[in-house]
């Protein structure tokens, strides 16, 4: 057992011992969350064990397309984001905030106590999704209002991030500083080798948990191979981006988002011709909006027993695709598809600048994946630009 | 300008608080104005809300409405809401009786600029309901007469049966709140002025580098108010508008009231014309 275990440390383990890691974790009362294959996709769900990981699973996506091939490589963690992130745990699709009861006529009104829920450990998550967290965490817990249950997940949730060794094609985080090395907001971050991870402590939980395992001190030239491991992926997702393949490998091309003046770009271009064309595209069923890891739109509800005397308030993912997202007593703001797709992509890109100090996208490529038509926004993006009614937009 | 209702860690600012409906007054037809008073003394003695702030009302089982406050912020113990029925919400409000309790959040949002613009001559140009969030501006300004110019009451309804507070107008008027008055149908007892609001702009003079406009009501009507003001050398810093979009939860949270960069619900309801002007123009924006 190591004992000299500090933040910013780096140690392996083998493969194997990953089980260790998990052991050790449920062992402190987490629930282990982790990827797992279902309906045909790599998504999050509770980890007995690392025999659940789909090793030598790779995934293939592009705009609409999403395919999961199994290989009979060593591979751990070589698919890389599916339609959860993060957000299906911290902010759940569905939760109640407040409980009502009437007694005597009279009504009392509490918070579900959200105390007592486990605290949440998550293997796998990527830079793009550690990125995601850091929006979330500044609409949730950094404005004026702090929202509770999202406060208390947060606090206690532990992550063994890991760094991409493949992208997919519809990744560009590379073109939004979001990746793909792991930079910061883990407690673990882990780099896959042939026969070994690569971990660095980022946190004293971090420390903790390792000094639990059969650990070592990483040698001089892994420490450089889990390096490299980024390095050349960057590199590599930016060559596929700058140069795309030739349409006969079949390959599909990579992706990049020109950042530069990009919420004036997109502010000042509000009539332009090409939100008319995106929108006999797009089909407004919200499933970007209900994959990005950042939206965070919601809609409350009502849930009354039979007698009315209990009710509660349940908050429920939304999308301003929807016509309720923007109804108002005398009908829907955004009324066309047009209006909606605008939205979506001058909120994401351009007035979350304004809003949180930080873009609303960390290229994670969800939207474009899931697009039942393969809807880019980095393609829409472009287009605007290339054909800007205001010729040089100002910086951010 | 903006204001927070203070939020710590031991307050969920999701919880609505208990109220009870301590009376309701019929004001005109689909409106009325209820008082409500916390269950908790502690809460109902320590609350205060600025001009043009606004609360959500929790009727379980039905919903939460944004409602303004349209009471005197100096006497917050008289805490008043003017509501019209526009549908579930706002339904079952109007049929809840008094000594039935409700839920309550806030204050919300940001409020009216009675401090900066104290000294300026003050048009306030509101259509409908759109009065009961300016009323708490008009209390203010009344009892500060002497720190103000000309102050001068534009007010617009459908018909003469749906102009709010008529019976404080005398009121008002003595304390030297000037009014003009419109309504789009008149009936056989009206003697008053036909036609749309922002029209009435046209009967005033006045001096625009001391004006300060506040207006209220219908966004389209707004659009015309604001033109108006803008047409007479109004500066678009010292026009004010408190806008409306669907909230879910008037913390930031929902995303559901956002307009262009801001949060109707935390960085307005009470914008300037200069921060909406980029958008107002905008179909379905
Ligand atoms: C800042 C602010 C202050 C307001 N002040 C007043 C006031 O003083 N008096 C008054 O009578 N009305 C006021 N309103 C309007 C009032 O909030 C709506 O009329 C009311 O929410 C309608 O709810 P409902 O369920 O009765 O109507 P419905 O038409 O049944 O509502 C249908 C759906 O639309 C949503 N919805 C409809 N209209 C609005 C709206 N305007 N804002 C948010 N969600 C809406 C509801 O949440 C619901 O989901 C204000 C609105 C805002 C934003
Ligand atoms: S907008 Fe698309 S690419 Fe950007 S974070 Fe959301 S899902 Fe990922
Ligand atoms: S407004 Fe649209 S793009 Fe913005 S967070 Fe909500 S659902 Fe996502
Ligand atoms: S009302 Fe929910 S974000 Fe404004």
């Amino acid at each position: 057992m190591m004992t000299d275990l500090t933040v910013g440390s780096l140690v392996e383990i083998p493969k194997s011992s990953l089980q260790q890691v998990v052991q050790i974790l449920q062992d402190l009362g987490y629930r282990v969350i982790g990827p797992r294959v279902e309906s045909e996709a790599v998504i999050y769900d509770d980890l007995e064990s690392v025999q659940q990981i789909p090793v030598g699973v790779l995934d293939h996506q592009d705009g609409g397309k999403y395919r999961l091939q199994q290989t009979d490589q060593d591979a751990w963690f070589d698919y890389v984001c599916g339609p959860h992130s993060l957000k299906n745990f911290l902010f759940p699709p569905r939760q109640t905030v407040l409980e009502s009861t009437r007694q005597d006529g009279v009504w009392e009104m509490k918070a579900p106590d959200v105390e007592d829920a486990p605290p949440l450990a998550v293997i796998g998550p990527r830079s793009c999704d550690l990125h995601a967290l850091r929006v979330q965490d500044r609409v949730f817990l950094e404005g004026a209002y702090v929202d509770p249950s999202y406060q208390a997940r947060r606090e206690k949730l532990f992550i063994a991030a890991v760094n991409c060794r493949r992208a997919a094609a519809t990744c560009f985080c590379h073109s939004m500083q979001t990746g793909p090395a792991v930079s910061s907001g883990f407690d673990l971050a882990l780099t896959e080798l042939d026969d070994r991870f690569v971990i660095e402590i980022g946190s004293q939980r971090g420390a903790e948990v390792m000094g639990g395992t059969d650990c070592s001190t990483s040698p001089p030239q892994n420490v450089q191979a889990a390096r490299s491991v980024s390095e050349q992926l960057e590199q590599s997702m930016h060559d596929r981006s700058q140069h795309p393949p030739e349409a006969a490998t079949g390959e599909p091309r990579g992706r990049w988002l020109d950042t530069s003046g990009i919420r004036d770009l997109l502010m000042h271009n509000l009539e332009h011709a090409r939100w008319n064309e995106v929108a006999e595209r797009c089909l407004a069923c919200a499933n970007c909006t209900m994959v990005c890891p950042t939206c965070f739109c919601s809609s409350v509800e009502e849930v009354a027993d039979l007698s009315g005397d209990h009710v509660a308030r349940e908050r429920s993912w939304d999308s301003c695709f929807t016509a309720e997202h923007s109804t108002m007593s005398g009908g829907a703001v955004h009324k066309s598809t047009k209006s909606r797709y605008r939205q979506w992509l001058t909120h994401k890109l351009a007035t979350w600048h304004d809003q949180f100090e930080m873009s609303g996208c960390v290229g994670c490529g969800r939207c474009i994946t899931w697009c039942p038509v393969g809807i880019d926004l980095t393609e829409e993006t472009a287009a605007i630009r290339a054909d800007s009614t205001n010729p040089s937009p100002g910086q951010l | 300008m903006t204001q927070h209702a203070a939020s710590s860690a031991t307050d969920n600012p999701w919880i609505a608080h208990p109220a009870t409906i301590c009376s309701i007054r019929p004001e005109t037809p689909g409106v009325a104005t209820y008082e409500l008073a916390f269950n908790d003394p502690d809460r109902q003695s320590r609350y205060r809300f600025l001009p043009g702030q606004f609360n959500m009302l929790y009727l379980p089982g039905f919903g939460e409405s944004a409602i303004s406050i349209s009471s005197d912020p100096e006497e917050p113990s008289r805490l008043l809401h003017t509501v019209r029925v526009a549908g579930n919400v706002t339904g079952a409000l109007a049929r809840t009786h008094p000594g039935e309790t409700i839920g309550v959040r806030g204050p919300f949002g940001s409020a009216w600029p009675v401090a900066e613009i104290r000294n300026s001559d003050v048009v306030i140009a509101c259509g409908g309901i759109g009065l009961a969030p300016l009323r708490p501006v008009i209390y203010h300004l009344l009892r500060r007469r002497h720190e103000y110019g000309r102050m001068t009451l534009l007010y617009g309804a459908r018909s003469p049966q749906d102009l709010l507070f008529a019976d404080e107008w005398n009121h008002w008027r003595s304390e030297g709140l000037e009014m003009e008055v419109t309504v789009d149908r008149g009936d056989a007892d009206w003697k008053g002025q036909i036609g749309v609001l922002p029209a009435l702009f046209s009967r005033l003079d006045l001096a625009p580098e001391r004006t300060t406009v506040l207006t209220c009501g219908p966004e389209i009507m707004m659009r015309f108010v604001i033109s108006e003001a803008l047409l007479r050398n109004i500066s678009a810093r010292r026009i004010y508008l408190s806008m409306e979009r669907n909230m879910n939860c008037a913390m930031g949270f929902c995303g559901r009231c956002q307009l262009g960069p801001a949060f109707v619900c935390k960085d307005g309801p009470v914008f300037t014309c200069e921060q909406m002007q980029p958008y107002l123009h905008l179909e379905e924006f």
